[in-house]
């Protein structure tokens, strides 16, 4: 990915309080059905898996389609329970992944 | 000031004009879509402005003789010319110019010496665009006009056509807020501008909602505005309410630019707003409409309309209201001597270009009304004619000032129709199929039988050709029998036609900008004589 | 094609009819401001515990050349609450379909519009 995805989770948070989380991943999501300017068809190439999960547990993923728009925004909430650290993973078709964590303290 | 030409016919006075029995203990003042006219003008309201589906023959959905019944008015009466378009060319030249800042500044002055700590002034949006002045100043002037005439709120549509980085720029300078709580931004779905403004009048704490246009975007250049989003967004409209009512708010109001049927919609969807007043769309309203517990007011355009709403508020419920749409009738009104002060330094540096004599015209020009006007027709004649095309398009814009025969067109004039930021005349091929697919799609935005897929502006204007219109059909299958006029043939789906026009939401449109386009043909005419166009066929109304 | 979002929903309920419900809200323009970037928010009344979540939100667009749009897959924790952005090539209906922990599907739907613009009020 050209640039790092971005993350928006507060530092810190209540234990118990419903939190949402924000994430914007930088990707033309080429769709595969586009043609260059000489005719030829630009081969399909996007993010197609996202996966946020907390101490090795899988707590929130999303499986993309060319028809996710480019630059893939994806909300969503979770559950306050503890301090840690929580992991982003964003893999292309290429099988790249690019990870981003963050923290969050749970008071 | 010619009083005595109004008097002679009618004599009504500043002081029947103000006339009002004052009730409980807020006074809401308010106006919309001024388009930036400092100056009294003539505005025809429209003889067409049909309604589909569950507005059928509701108002705004009423013109002419059935308006003057609806709302009990005599024809050939100030108020018959003020609020219709019944004998206008005749009544104006009985009643005068309309409107004019310093003049609405005199009722807005009279009242709040009246009401001082109960008095709220709100403006529903348009202000910045729409005058020589306005476009020249990139809508400093009508910044610096509503500071001084003490606007509490606003809320926009057309002031975006200015761009992103000029807005910020002329929110900086407002004295009040801007309110836009649809708007949100494009990367994290956050909101842009504040939704919400708290004041406290007569005892009583008002919650101020704003609602911006919900299709700036798609009716105005996007690219304008690239980081923002829009909409309707009545789960927001109610997030709002309700934060408002839980911080105290006695009075709810919506300050709002969706348009009337939208918010009239809205106001069934929606529960808690005490008040909506609606712009956008033009409507003057002489009276309440009532949805449920909400109240809808509609001010009308041009600075035509002053509203008047009074309300008794007792244990955060509107126990009573008094309501009065006063018409601006700018012969009887003394200007008030500071505003008219702002507009004249505001106009002062431009007189030698907006005072220049371009013509007369014989006839009636107007703009509004669902289809052709007939300075839309002039407007269409001219992009035909500089332009060498076969067809033209016009947009369905509902602003601008009217000419009654006899009158000069001046440079003024012709920027009260034109003056926008994407003026460029294009001139292109079309097939016939794709002419057909714009006016399907221009419909389908006025006569979708849901309110919310309206985007409020009227039918797109042609040149060159006519066509049939059945509103009752469904998008796709409204439009018909397009032909040709220069050739009386029909219009053929699979042959290009070069086509002429204005106002493209498309970034990088070259071509002339129409204002000085229209100058020029004009200046060459000298003299123009519209007659009503009969090349469009509407059926189902 | 609606079809083929049929056959996609088909398939989450093994052949069964997934019943509309208004536990689904659906946050969509009525008319989308640029058929690249559609922002759609859907939300789904359920209290998200291990006894009774809501396990999957398939998005399907049935106007685009392919229906399927993105699947979230959710675990109880949080609300039902879901946002991104999606493609939609003109208009139709976007179908959301939620799988829950006990395998039953609820579906709903909204249409977009996608328009050519201009003009105004
Ligand atoms: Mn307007
Ligand atoms: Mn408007």
């Amino acid at each position: 990915m050209a640039n790092k995805p971005r993350v928006k989770l507060p530092k810190s948070a209540k234990a118990g309080e419903i939190v949402q989380i924000k994430t914007l991943a930088s990707h033309d999501m080429e769709t595969g059905n586009r043609k260059d300017k000489k005719g030829n068809k630009i081969p399909r190439l996007i993010l197609n898996k996202f996966s946020c999960s907390f101490k090795g547990e899988e707590l929130f993923g999303a499986t993309m389609h060319p028809s996710v728009s480019a630059n893939p925004y994806i909300a969503f909430s979770i559950t306050a329970k503890e301090s840690g650290t929580y992991d982003f993973t964003w893999t292309d078709d290429n099988g790249e992944v690019t990870k981003v964590s963050q923290d969050m303290s749970v008071s | 000031v010619n009083i005595a030409r109004a008097a002679s016919n009618q004599a009504i006075t500043q002081d029947d004009l103000l006339k009002f029995n004052s009730v409980g203990q807020v006074t809401l003042l308010n106006f919309t879509d001024i388009h930036a006219q400092l100056m009294p003008l003539y505005f025809r309201e429209p003889s067409v402005n049909l309604g589909v589906g569950e507005v059928y023959g509701l108002p705004p959905h009423l013109t002419g003789k059935e308006f003057l019944k609806k709302f009990d008015l005599m024809a050939g009466t100030a108020d018959a010319y003020a609020f219709s378009s019944v004998d206008f060319s005749h009544l104006a030249g009985e009643y005068g110019r309309i409107g004019g800042l310093a003049h609405m500044a005199t009722l807005i002055k009279a009242i709040r010496a009246q009401r001082e700590p109960n008095t709220l002034l709100i403006d529903c949006g348009d202000t910045w665009q729409g005058s020589y002045t306005s476009l020249a100043t990139r809508g400093e002037d009508m910044v610096d006009a509503m500071n001084a005439l003490g606007v509490d709120v606003m809320v926009p549509h057309w002031e975006f056509t200015y761009g992103a980085e000029r807005v910020q720029e002329l929110i900086s300078k407002l004295n009040f807020p801007f309110l836009a709580g649809n708007v949100i931004d494009n990367q994290w779905q956050e909101k842009v501008f504040d939704s919400t403004a708290h004041f406290e009048r007569g005892g009583v704490k008002v919650a101020v909602i704003g609602q911006a246009f919900p299709y700036t975007p798609v009716a105005n250049p996007r690219y304008m505005i690239p980081d923002w989003s829009f909409g309707i967004r009545d789960e927001m409209v109610q997030a709002s309410v309700d934060k408002a009512r839980a911080e105290g708010a006695e009075l709810v109001v919506l300050a709002s630019h969706n348009g009337f049927d939208v918010d009239r919609k809205l106001a069934s969807r929606v529960n808690g707003i005490d008040v909506i007043l609606t712009g956008h769309t033009h409507d003057a309203i002489p009276g309440i409409i009532e949805v449920g517990n909400t109240l809808l007011v509609a001010t009308g355009s041009h600075g035509k309309f002053l509203g008047r709403l009074d309300l008794d508020v007792q244990n955060g419920k509107v126990k009573n209201y008094n309501y009065k749409l006063m018409p601006i009738f700018s012969d009887v009104i003394k200007p008030d001597a500071e505003i008219q002060a702002v507009v004249d330094a505001i106009r002062a540096p431009h007189q030698k270009i907006i005072g220049e004599k371009l013509g007369t015209t014989e006839s009636l020009l107007y703009r509004r009304g669902n289809f052709n006007g007939t300075f839309d027709d002039l407007i269409c004649n001219a992009i035909i004619e500089e332009r060498e095309t076969q067809i033209s398009l016009s947009p369905g814009f509902r602003w601008g000032a009217s000419l009654i025969p006899g009158q000069d067109i001046t440079m003024d004039d012709i920027y009260t129709q034109t003056a926008i930021t994407y003026p460029n005349v294009y001139r292109s091929e079309m097939t016939g199929e794709t002419i057909k697919l714009i006016l399907e799609d221009v419909a389908d935005n006025l006569f979708n039988p849901d309110p919310y897929y309206q985007q409020g502006g009227d039918m797109v204007r042609v040149g060159g050709m006519g066509y049939r219109i059945d509103i009752q059909k469904s998008i796709g299958s409204r439009i018909s029998e397009m032909t040709l006029l220069s050739t009386g043939e029909a219009i053929d789906a699979s042959k290009k036609y070069t086509v002429g026009g204005w106002a493209s939401v498309n970034e990088g449109t070259e071509g002339p900008p129409i204002y000085d386009l229209l100058a020029d043909h004009i200046r060459k005419k000298k003299v123009i004589d519209v007659q009503p166009n009969t090349n469009i066929k509407v059926v189902g109304a | 094609s609606p079809e083929a979002a049929a056959e996609a929903l088909a398939k989450l309920s093994g052949g069964a009819a997934a019943a509309t419900s208004d536990k689904i809200t659906i946050s969509l323009p009525e008319i989308a401001e640029n058929g690249a970037t559609v922002p759609v928010g859907i939300t789904v009344d359920s209290p998200m515990t291990a006894a009774s979540y809501v396990k999957q939100i398939h998005v399907f667009a049935e106007g685009n050349p392919s229906p399927e749009t993105i699947t979230f897959n959710l675990t109880p924790t949080g609300t039902a609450d879901v946002n991104t952005r999606i493609r939609l090539s003109k208009t139709q209906n976007v179908l959301v379909a939620a799988v829950m922990n006990d395998g039953s599907v609820l579906t709903n739907k909204k249409e977009v519009k996608v328009t050519i613009g201009g003009c105004g009020g």
